[in-house]
């Protein structure tokens, strides 16, 4: 089950338990992704988008079904083994940015390099994206002091700077306004034609999901449209 | 990268940072201070008992390093001066005059000078009357006392005749007999002080002591022995209490850093979800809370040490002769270890709970 996709996912069930309640959160999700799409996911809160995002990049484990994620089987993975699949395979950008707080842009791109066991110094490439980016002047700068667009941006120099297969930027311009959230969605854009980034995106705007080169909906734990 | 992310946090909130030190640090002042008194109590009467130059020292039967009052007959005195090799033996008698450990001494001044060399007034004149008390320069620094003061002493009232240099056998010094009458201790004295012809004869003559049958009961150091019982082992319940007080030390260290770990670690919840949607392990998580323990261990250790020269400089200055507290520097590294213990300890719940966060949970944390 392989067929040149990065992401293959066939009957993929998640059920939380919240009490005593069993609340199923995806109900039988198929998806296939060859490398270098980007894909947007589009869908109304509670569709599963996030929790699709979760087991994508190793947060939580599925309930079943069967998921394969750059080679690797996800299905019976260990937390340590997940934990080794965020260091490098996948990179998360969120829509409140979530940098660290007390550390320096700087710091944070380093954090994640250092998380990943790679050099301390990114390469001539990371520059080039930096460049891209245009963060390179505001590095020193702690996440209080920087716009949300900026934080947005350091958010997406930190995903790439471990050279992830994978990048699922959920709801990535939600906390942004217009002006940033196009320069964002750009970037990835970008990001995908220059570098050949996979990159899935989750979001409510039809604008962004235009980005993308295919867009799926989601509605109640299923994929209802543009498996 | 890990040193950078636990300082940053440790600056991030810096007020809770520093009270942690401190309360971490105030335990460390308590164990330093406890340790620097009764090394330096100890110290103290083992110098000054070594300064009056004796080479063996008689006390009653059932005496022990701390007990000094009363008792045995003041004619000791004279009958070791008719052994061989004594060439002198003089009699002093104690009183507890202060709180508890305060000590006084009755003695025969012109013998005690003769075995001694004598004291070396500063001001001020040897005894002239019965209520004339001499007192060393500590006591009198800490009464602020000078030749002609009075000084209430056994519930009576004692001139101040003369001050000394200290360093020799109490700070408080009273004549002999009327000492021994205002304690009801008549012709009786607590120990007394041999010298000898030649103090390589010490060994010879203890051993000629102890087996005579007379003798025998009695209490015989060599000075050399003498001082070196004068130990924290061998106070009697004092490295108890010292241990009492280094679990309270590592009980505060555990429940400081607990509380005070458990609180960063709630705060940054939603930092720790960041940290593991990077890739960070449990193991990476647990280890950020426990270093960012062992500053606050390291550094509550070095201003606990600050704060115990404080300590000893205040009482230094205020108590000179009640309450001789002495630095001990190797206990500093001893505090260290303790205090590493309690904060590591403490803060190992709370950072399991950091590692054990899920890291979605985590993340929507507010």
């Amino acid at each position: 089950m392989n067929n040149g996709h990065i992401i293959q996912i066939r009957d993929l069930r998640k059920v939380y338990r919240l009490g005593k309640v069993d609340v199923p959160a995806l109900r039988g999700v198929d998806l296939s992704v060859p490398p270098g799409e980007f894909l947007a996911i589009v869908g109304p809160s509670g569709s599963g988008k996030s929790t699709l995002f979760h087991i994508i990049g190793g947060l939580t484990p599925p309930t079943s079904g069967t998921v394969r994620v750059a080679g690797q089987e996800l299905p019976g993975m260990t937390g340590a083994g997940r934990t080794n699949l965020r260091k490098r395979t996948v990179a998360f950008v969120f829509q409140k940015f979530n940098l660290l707080p007390n550390l320096t842009a700087r710091d944070n791109i380093a954090v994640a390099r250092y998380l990943a066991g790679m050099d301390s110094k990114p390469g001539p490439e990371f520059e080039e994206i930096l460049r891209l980016l245009g963060i390179a002047s505001r590095l020193d700068h702690k996440p209080s002091a920087l716009s949300g667009g900026e934080q947005q941006r350091v958010a997406i120099a930190r995903a790439l700077v471990r050279n992830p297969a994978i990048l699922l930027a959920d709801e990535p311009t939600g906390n942004l306004d217009t002006e940033n959230s196009k320069a964002v969605l750009e970037i990835l854009r970008d990001l995908n034609e220059r570098l050949g980034q996979t990159i899935l995106m989750i979001t409510h705007n039809p604008e962004a999901a235009a980005y993308g080169h295919r867009t799926v909906h989601m509605r109640d734990g299923r994929i209802v449209e543009g498996m | 990268m890990t040193a950078k992310i636990v300082l940053e946090n440790l600056k991030h909130k810096p007020m809770r940072s520093l009270l942690s030190i401190l309360l971490v640090g105030v335990p460390v002042t308590l164990i330093l201070c406890l340790v620097g008194l009764s090394h330096g109590m100890l110290e103290d009467t083992q110098r000054r008992t070594r300064a009056i130059g004796a080479d063996i020292i008689v006390r009653p039967p059932g005496s022990n390093l701390l007990s000094t009052g009363g008792a045995m007959p003041a004619a000791i005195a004279g009958a070791l001066e008719k052994r061989p090799h004594v060439k002198m033996a003089v009699g002093v008698l104690n009183a507890l005059v202060q709180g508890v450990d305060l000590y006084a001494a009755g003695i025969d001044l012109a013998r005690f000078n003769r075995i001694s060399g004598g004291f070396k007034l500063q001001s001020g004149a040897s005894f002239q009357q019965p209520d004339d008390v001499m007192i060393d320069e500590y006591y009198a620094s800490e009464k602020k006392a000078r030749v002609g003061s009075y000084l209430n002493f056994l519930n009576r009232q004692w001139r101040v005749c003369g001050i000394y240099r200290g360093g020799m056998l109490s700070h408080i010094v009273f004549p002999l007999r009327v000492l021994q009458d205002v304690t009801e201790h008549a012709n009786q004295v607590s120990q007394v002080y041999v010298k000898l012809d030649d103090p390589a004869n010490t060994d010879a003559v203890i051993h000629s002591l102890k087996s005579d049958p007379g003798w025998g009961v009695y209490k015989l150091y060599s000075m050399d022995d003498f001082m070196a019982l004068f130990s924290t082992n061998n106070i009697p319940g004092l490295r108890e209490f010292v241990w009492v007080i280094v679990s309270i030390g590592v009980v505060i260290g555990f429940a400081v850093t607990c509380l005070s770990m458990y609180m960063a670690v709630l705060q940054r919840t939603r930092e720790i979800g960041i940290l593991k949607s990077l890739g960070a392990s449990n193991a990476f998580v647990l280890r950020i809370v426990l270093a960012e323990a062992f500053i606050m261990g390291v550094g509550g250790t070095a201003l606990g040490v600050v704060m115990s020269f404080g300590a000893w400089w205040l009482i230094r200055t205020l108590l000179p002769a009640s309450i001789p507290m002495v630095i001990v520097p190797i206990w500093w590294l001893y505090a260290l270890g303790i205090t590493l213990v309690g904060t590591l300890l403490g803060a190992l719940y709370p950072g399991l709970a950091a590692a054990r966060h899920d890291p979605i949970e985590a993340l929507a944390y507010e």
